[in-house]
């Protein structure tokens, strides 16, 4: 069958109809190809959100078992930073759909630009991250061996946040579970983290192959289907900021 | 509109959508926050996940382009938020009944 022999320089063969380079032969069209590929990904973000499902389910949980835990260890975080994260990660999602738009439209320096920005801003979010996990470490909120319950057993010995939200004291049987809010956090956060990390390493590959024009000759693919997978790492901190940040600041 | 969107690959969605749902989407964070500062009792965390829903299912619909996308699309994303919403009512119905924490 001569449809089926492999073209490795690309040459049009006589038997085999015209068709772009990148159109593989087990699709009919590279619409097909383009839809197909589409759905893989989306069956895989959906995985993805049963893996983050389950971590917020577990929140869900012991959030309604020990409420002024969570509320105490809320307060431990940062709202502004929490929030000029997410207005981070909104802006990165907009410049990376207009990084879709650019490489649809074949704008080849917009598409670079757009990347860049994502990329800039990707690594924005992650350096405030450090600056919030920092301070975790320095106040002993850490679970495990040196995680400390002074904050919550005796809010006044932390001046900052008392000021802010005149905590009662916990009871140090509900003061415990404080270690779970911040377990909790930290899993979450750096599961998210971790995923924003990957997707910044491959951000990477894709500026320099969007440079090289691979990604304005129509097939524009690869850009697509990443950017959902950003768009959906910007989802996930939605909750995460409402739900981690947001529990009750109205003390 | 009805009808499989057999062209949803070459819809192009504008930088003016976008910019749209861009200040929508900060709109949201503001007013979140804000909120969490209201005491408003029971409704705060029902408040609260309804903005981030609503923030989410702009990303969804429009930086995602699910609303311009197939049948097959939409359907898929429906199936995966049902099996979600099952994970979540399912563990939970288990807790409630039998009063393991303090509910």
């Amino acid at each position: 069958m001569q449809d089926s022999q492999v073209h490795a320089d690309n040459t049009a063969h006589s038997v085999h109809e015209e068709h772009p380079a990148y159109l593989r032969h087990h699709f009919n069209s590279a619409e097909q190809q383009a839809d197909a590929a589409g759905f893989a990904m989306w069956l895989f973000l959906l995985t993805e959100v049963m893996f983050f499902g389950g971590l917020f389910t577990a929140y869900l949980v012991y959030r309604n078992w020990y409420y002024p835990a969570f509320v105490s260890g809320s307060h431990q975080l940062n709202v502004v930073w929490g929030a000029t994260n997410t207005v981070v990660l909104i802006f990165s999602s907009f410049t990376m759909a207009m990084g879709v738009w650019c490489a649809q439209t074949r704008r080849r320096r917009g598409l670079v630009l757009s990347l860049a920005l994502t990329f800039i801003l990707g690594l924005s979010f992650l350096g405030i991250k450090t600056i919030e996990y920092r301070e975790k470490i320095e106040k002993h909120h850490v679970p495990g061996f040196h995680y400390s319950l002074q904050s919550f057993l005796d809010p006044q010995s932390d001046p900052e946040v008392y000021a802010e939200y005149h905590d009662k004291a916990l009871e140090p049987d509900m003061a415990r579970h404080t270690e779970l809010y911040f377990s909790l956090y930290f899993l979450m956060t750096g599961m998210h983290a971790l995923h924003m990390i990957i997707g910044i390493g491959i951000l990477g590959f894709m500026i320099l192959r969007a440079w090289a024009g691979a990604y304005t000759a129509g097939h524009e693919t690869f850009v697509v289907n990443f950017g959902l997978y950003w768009h959906f790492i910007d989802i996930v901190w939605i909750y995460l900021f409402a739900l981690l940040y947001l529990i009750s600041r109205h003390q | 509109m009805s009808g499989n969107n057999e062209h949803a690959h070459h819809i192009v969605v504008g930088p003016g959508v976008y910019l749209v749902i861009l200040f929508a989407l900060l709109l949201g964070t503001a007013l979140t926050v804000w909120a969490s500062y209201v005491d408003l009792g029971l409704w705060n965390p029902v408040i609260a996940l309804a903005i981030a829903t609503t923030k989410a299912v702009l990303v969804v619909l429009y930086f995602m382009h699910v609303k311009y996308s197939t049948k097959l699309t939409k359907l898929t994303i429906i199936a995966g938020i049902f099996m979600f919403l099952t994970l979540i009512s399912m563990t939970l119905a288990d807790y409630i009944s039998r009063a393991w924490g303090s509910w």
